[in-house]
């Protein structure tokens, strides 16, 4: 099969031969599902494995310099005796104060969600402001800049002075310690948000109102998301100091009372616990961000 | 009859506290209805500056923009604007991104299953259906640039302006999504006013060539019409003696009589 060359003012073209070049057609291999599930349980195992390890040496260590006699803290296996009926039945409730591991848990849950949701409501609203208006911004950014640094439980007292109930007084305390950083955090992605974005939004004529929904909440979402991050940390650091003031239902107060009873494997089972749902708040907070950001970040 | 856009005596100076910097001095131009207009230029002789003007991104030191007569201030879908970056809301999906525009300007007079059926209209004259679903994440840059094509051409804009459109673009897509442009206006016939940097592509486009003069106080330079027929062929044009003509015009003046002086 000949093909002329194309001549065109003294270029010389080869036409590609159309040769028969053989088409290998790959079949797809299904990768045999005993494969697949062995890749699974290897990356599990490589997942589990070292903190299991790092946590099983850590007990024998922690057992080993506690068991000896005259030590003042309670070697892992004693934790466990004392608190056995603590940890099996955490629904008892025996009136009073006298609850559950669960009621002392859900009752400073509740006033932390109740805190920590005002905090987000009112923090994105002024973050919003202070990252929108410059004169907002000059005239509250100082006073938010002196106000974050005062410690969660130096408000505690005030609050005690204006609520006289220790209730509203731990949830102001919720709400006043995670306000900051979710203002200013709010501010910093309203600010940041792309001219580019802005300039859209004036073209199509947007008015305030949509502006704020479909632009500046969804651009500013990252940032406000970090925010309520941290936010949602301190407020459970909080919750705990300024629970051990008030009493009541709680679980800060559950620890207070166990140091002022003695029963250290108690106030050890409790940080236990505290600890699990810091971390599991923190992580809520986190994958909610991720599912309503999905997408925004990359442009 | 008055012109259908007219860019009447615009002065723009930007000042910084006592600095003053005088950008555009006295631009003076008029475009038609159905007109292609590009505006050409050395970077920072304030031809976006001037573009956003137009749109009203930018007010105007002194002048105005008249569009059928009207005095234009403010941005407005009337001037929908394809940026150089395209500017998509990446939380969107592309349908999403065509349909907020719109939403908008077709609030009252198109009902919701009208306004889809014109979203996706607008898509398919930039064939870009087959990804409606699809964030900007996910497309490359021509499809995200055609995009924004179609949100601009959906606002039914009375002037479609381009913002160096295809800068960020490689040659071959650059080249393709000239073509489609090309196609629209011819089909549509809307009246566009192009900024860009490229000689072949103001040529190519183009009924007329605004050439301006290196900044500060950028002006018009130059006025070239482009003596070729529509629908035009890229091929075709390569030999070309008009369009050969018109190049070597535009080069001459960008290269010879403004060349670009760089600050030392």
């Amino acid at each position: 099969m000949t093909m002329p060359a194309i001549r065109n003012d003294g270029v010389t073209i080869m036409p590609a031969a159309a040769a028969n070049a053989p088409v290998v057609a790959i079949t797809p291999r299904r990768r045999p599902w005993r494969d697949s599930y062995g890749r699974i349980a290897r990356d599990t195992a490589a997942r589990v494995i070292p903190p299991l390890i790092v946590i099983t040496l850590l007990m024998l260590f922690w057992e080993l310099v506690c068991r000896r006699t005259g030590s003042t803290l309670p070697p892992p296996s004693k934790v466990y005796n004392d608190t056995k009926e603590l940890i099996f039945d955490p629904f008892f409730d025996h009136g009073g104060i006298d609850k559950g591991l669960f009621w002392h848990l859900s009752a400073s849950l509740q006033r932390v969600a109740l805190g920590y949701s005002l905090a987000a409501v009112a923090g994105i609203g002024l973050g919003v402001l202070v990252g929108q208006s410059v004169w907002a911004m000059r005239g509250l950014d100082p006073l938010f800049q002196v106000l974050r640094t005062i410690p969660p439980l130096a408000w505690l007292p005030l609050a005690l002075a204006a609520f006289r109930d220790g209730q509203p007084s731990a949830i102001f305390v919720i709400f006043i310690t995670s306000i900051w950083p979710i203002i200013i955090n709010t501010a910093v992605g309203i600010r940041n948000i792309p001219q580019d974005y802005r300039n859209v939004a004036a073209v199509v004529q947007l008015n305030p109102l949509e502006f704020f929904w479909k632009i500046m909440l969804p651009s500013a979402a990252p940032y406000i998301f970090t925010g309520l991050r941290i936010g949602v940390g301190l407020s459970w650091l909080a919750i705990i100091a300024a629970e051990m003031l008030i009493g009541g239902v709680g679980i800060g107060f559950f620890i207070w009372d166990a140091w002022n009873s003695s029963h250290i494997s108690e106030i050890i089972l409790a940080l236990f616990y505290v600890g699990i749902i810091g971390f599991v708040l923190d992580r809520a907070i986190a994958g909610l961000g991720r599912l309503v950001t999905h997408g925004t970040s990359a442009s | 009859m008055s012109a259908y856009l007219k860019l009447d005596h615009i002065d723009k100076v930007f000042s910084r506290g006592a600095a003053s910097t005088e950008v555009l001095k006295d631009i003076t131009l008029t475009i038609d209805r159905g007109e292609f207009v590009s505006i050409i230029g050395h970077s920072g002789c304030g031809k976006s500056t001037l573009l956003n003007i137009v749109a009203g991104l930018t007010t105007a030191t002194m002048g105005g923009v008249l569009l059928e007569d009207h005095e234009v201030n403010s941005p407005g879908p009337d001037r929908a604007v394809v940026f150089q970056n395209h500017s998509l809301l990446p939380w969107l999906t592309v349908y999403q991104n065509v349909r907020l525009g719109v939403d908008k300007v077709f609030a009252k007079t198109k009902s919701r299953a009208e306004r889809d059926a014109w979203t996706l209209h607008n898509l398919s004259l930039v064939q870009m259906v087959h990804a409606k679903d699809k964030r900007p994440s996910e497309i490359s840059g021509g499809m995200k640039q055609r995009v924004g094509i179609a949100r601009a051409l959906a606002m039914e804009p009375k002037v479609l302006l381009l913002d160096e459109p295809f800068g960020a673009l490689d040659a071959l897509t650059r080249a393709h999504l000239q073509d489609s442009v090309m196609a629209l206006h011819h089909k549509l016939g809307n009246t566009i006013l192009m900024i860009t940097h490229d000689v072949d592509e103001a040529v190519l486009l183009s009924d007329r060539i605004v050439m301006m003069t290196n900044g500060p106080s950028a002006t018009i330079g130059e006025v070239l019409e482009v003596p070729l027929p529509h629908p035009r062929k890229r091929l075709e044009l390569a030999t070309n003696a008009a369009y050969l003509k018109c190049r070597q015009r535009v080069l001459e003046f960008l290269y010879e009589r403004h060349r670009f002086i760089e600050a030392a």
